[in-house]
């Protein structure tokens, strides 16, 4: 077990490493100037070379990289070009935000793609299944921005039912604040939610044709029982593999679903400051993120470990 | 039954809504002193010195933020923290006489060491002001006593006082200076409340305010970026104006709605086809005025404007003083530009048209290109970011065409800089441009501009296409709003609601 966790926690560090080159590198390479945004048409070039100076902009890349990542490893994520305010401020406030929509539409991803998946399975090629078959597909293939749109057209526009867009912030109160992260989150979860029931019904579908259940069957187990105690948990591994992929489909999902909305998250505020070439704030929130999904990836490898023990001995 | 249950609930729901509004409509009868506008753009920070984005300007511009002179609705001249001012014989030593008992927000007192300190910090050699030019004449600035001062000028400058109403020329405090970026620390009317940010901004009343007291205790500025959701915001009630409307095809709907006032006035922005006279075909004015002669203003109008937005003829706004009327210059002549073209030895040119991100660009150069398909250009339309077009089209000048809208008042002094991104170089039009800023006389002003407009058409340096509309919707209990914006600017002082 400590060999396994050893060599999952070298490989999640070198894919840091490597990440935040190809991070700033990228940013070096991206045509615009920060001085030239925020100064705009009429500005003069020294004015543009003091602001670049004042920003830090003039030194050589070699060591803006190492005080960037020196200073992320302190916690220090570098002081926003525009907003002129540190990245860490910037970033803990858009969490608040962006946090509990990903938590929503995960949970809401969950709990419509394991029943459904195994609904499907149980009823495999009835009508039910046909039917869900169908329905998955189509959630698949609509992109979530447009479903989006419709959900706005439907819910808040026609029906009135729920806000178009922006957030009051937890202050106004719990339930106005959560109501403005219904439409989003659903519209985020439910192409995911027909993924993962694809993939739970198949999961389920294979574990249920395996001997071992059989032999459950055999010893006296009712269907459901053996489904409860043998099939579900064995056909789960696969869906947490995807689960963990999701995630980072969820964050990268909230750069859109958060501007159809106007939701002031993380996604908006990498989206803003792209547009503005603030460029700091791109590189330490997409550092961020990627952390958090490397991560999430190792806690997904450890759960898999936790789900099936065989895991845990091979390593 | 599923449908008229929802029916149902909805039913319910609208008439519980119209009964609360009735129990809540009875106290409210005394006029409402909040007021909530919609704004497209994020203020990135809110220091109008340190940054060019509009969006600065919009929220603190003579709300919080005030200069020696103020530009007003109509685009004059007011006194603002100086009540008045003196010019020497010359023109080139002007004396302010400041207001006497002006405090900052944080209580200090405003005097002419503040006006010394914002003029100089402006000016500095590592001053990151976006409006620098501004300030390039200024020789000295000199404390005369607390409440004079004297600024001598390298040459006359008869736009001084014009200059120093921008948002970029206002003053600050010493002492807050550093961080007007989050806590902004003016001599206003209002001062910053609460910046939820990416969601709203929200301004108080100034209870110490020097001048006359504000109707308004509270403003909110609410962000909203995308031109449907501005829509529905306004119906709802959820802002009470929407000082500049980014959805022109909706206009219609609250022009038939009694609630709302819809005013179409006027901007700054000078809407261009700019094509780059310092790199081959348009070095050759045939070729400028061919192309000049292939646009139809009317039919861009209708088409990316949805027939907002006046034609212009130079570049210089028809609302200002010294206007001179120049659209019938080059009259759209499909016939004539093919034959200018081919005098010119420009047949069949292929050329690159490049579109920053605002709507105006992206679809008036869709148009644009087909006009100009019309008479044998071919044209490949380029989207760039402002980014992007910022470092390729105004640094690099590495472009055949763009369209841009030029939003600073009184701007005729980029066609006499050296290194501008179209590359017009005239040596009469720079000597014309000289005469115009030396002079005092406003007659001789106004003669030159005149001038000045006539020589640019003349040499058809750019396509002028119209002038970006100001499409203002607010609740129509609500007065004092402006109806042009001559500089960018959301100007509450005078904003109240009608009882």
């Amino acid at each position: 077990m400590l060999t396994f966790l050893a060599r999952r926690l070298a490989s999640l560090l070198v894919t840091l490493a490597v990440a935040s080159a190809v991070i700033f590198a990228v940013m070096e390479v991206l045509p615009g100037d920060p001085a030239e945004i925020m100064l705009g048409t009429n500005a003069r070039p020294d004015t543009l070379a003091a602001l670049r100076a004042n920003l830090g902009l003039d030194r050589p890349a070699t060591e803006r990289y190492v005080a960037w990542v020196s200073g992320f490893l302190q916690g220090d994520l570098g002081r926003s070009y525009t907003y002129s305010v540190p990245v860490g401020e910037l970033v803990a406030q858009r969490l608040w935000v962006s946090l509990p929509l990903a938590a929503i539409s995960l949970l809401l991803t969950v709990l419509i793609a394991i029943p459904v998946g195994a609904i499907a399975a149980a009823r495999r090629n009835r009508p039910v299944d046909i039917g869900i078959m169908a329905a998955t597909q189509v959630g698949i293939a609509v992109p979530n921005f447009w479903f989006a749109m419709l959900l706005v057209f439907v819910f808040a526009v026609s029906l009135r039912l729920l806000p178009a867009g922006g957030f009051p912030g937890w202050g106004a109160g719990l339930w106005p604040a959560l109501r403005s992260l219904i439409l989003p989150a659903v519209a985020l979860a439910l192409p995911q939610a027909s993924i993962l029931a694809r993939v739970m019904r198949s999961s389920l579908i294979d574990t249920l044709g395996e001997d071992y259940m059989r032999t459950a069957r055999a010893k006296g187990l009712s269907r459901s029982e053996a489904v409860r105690r043998h099939a579900l948990r064995n056909a789960l591994i696969p869906v947490l593999t995807i689960m963990g992929l999701q995630f980072s489909f969820l964050l990268a999902g909230t750069i859109i679903i958060e501007n159809v909305f106007f939701l002031p998250g993380l996604g908006r505020l990498v989206f803003q400051a792209i547009t503005q070439r603030d460029l700091i704030v791109v590189k330490s929130v997409v550092m961020l993120l990627v952390a958090s999904v490397v991560i999430v990836n190792f806690l997904v490898e450890l759960a898999y470990a936790a789900v099936d023990p065989r895991l845990r001995r091979r390593a | 039954m599923y449908r008229r249950l929802m029916q149902c609930l909805v039913r319910g729901a609208a008439a519980g809504a119209v009964s609360a509004g009735l129990l809540l409509g009875t106290p409210a009868l005394a006029a409402r002193t909040d007021i909530v506008l919609g704004i497209r753009l994020e203020p990135p920070h809110l220091d109008p010195t340190a940054g060019a984005a509009a969006a600065i300007a919009e929220v603190v511009y003579n709300n919080v933020f005030q200069g020696l002179t103020r530009i007003d609705r109509d685009g004059s001249v007011k006194p603002s923290l100086a009540e008045r001012w003196d010019v020497s014989e010359d023109g080139k030593v002007y004396t302010f006489h400041l207001r006497q008992g002006v405090k900052f927000h944080d209580g200090t007192t405003f005097d002419a060491e503040d006006v010394k300190f914002s003029l100089d910090r402006a000016r500095a050699a590592d001053s990151v002001n976006p409006q620098k030019g501004l300030f390039e004449p200024i020789e000295t600035v000199e404390v005369v006593d607390p409440q004079t001062v004297r600024i001598t000028l390298k040459r006359p400058s008869g736009n001084l006082p014009f200059n120093l109403g921008w948002a970029a020329a206002v003053i600050v405090a010493p002492e807050s200076a550093a961080d007007n970026k989050t806590q902004p620390v003016g001599t206003g009317p209002f001062k910053l409340a609460e910046w939820v940010k990416g969601d709203h901004v929200t301004l108080v009343r100034n209870d110490d305010y020097w001048g006359e007291p504000v109707a308004l205790e509270k403003a909110t500025f609410k962000i909203i970026g995308d031109p449907t959701a501005s829509f529905a915001a306004l119906m709802a009630g959820d802002v009470d104006a929407f000082p500049l409307f980014p959805a022109p095809e909706n206009v219609p709907q609250f022009e038939a709605d009694p609630r709302f006032t819809v005013v179409v006035g006027n901007t700054q922005g000078k809407t261009v086809l700019a094509m780059n006279n310092g790199r081959k075909p348009f070095d050759d004015i045939r070729v400028r005025r061919a192309i000049s002669h292939a646009v139809d203003r009317q039919a861009l109008i209708e088409g990316a404007m949805h027939g907002y937005g006046k034609p212009i003829g130079s570049h210089f706004v028809p609302q200002d003083r010294g206007y001179v009327d120049l659209t019938g210059k080059y009259p759209f002549d499909p016939e004539k530009a093919r034959a200018l073209l081919k005098e010119a030895g420009a047949e069949n040119l292929s050329v690159q048209l490049v579109l920053p991100p605002p709507d105006y660009a992206r679809r008036g150069g869709e148009v644009l290109a087909s006009q100009l398909r019309n008479v044998g250009i071919s044209v490949e339309i380029v989207p760039m970011e402002w980014a992007q077009w910022l470092g390729e089209v105004f640094r690099n000048k590495n472009f055949d065409m763009t369209v841009v809208s030029h939003v600073e008042p009184l701007d005729l002094d980029i066609y006499a800089r050296d290194d501008y991104y179209f590359g017009y170089r005239n040596p009469e039009y720079r000597a014309l441009y000289e005469r115009f800023v030396a002079s005092t006389d406003e007659n001789e002003r106004l003669a030159l501009l005149g001038t000045l407009q006539e020589k640019l058409a003349d040499d058809a340096v750019n396509v002028w296409l119209f002038l970006l509309p100001k499409i203002g919707i607010w609740d129509a209990r609500l007065e004092g709003l402006w109806e042009n914006t001559p500089v960018p600017a959301n100007d509450l002082t005078g904003v109240k609601w009608r009882e």
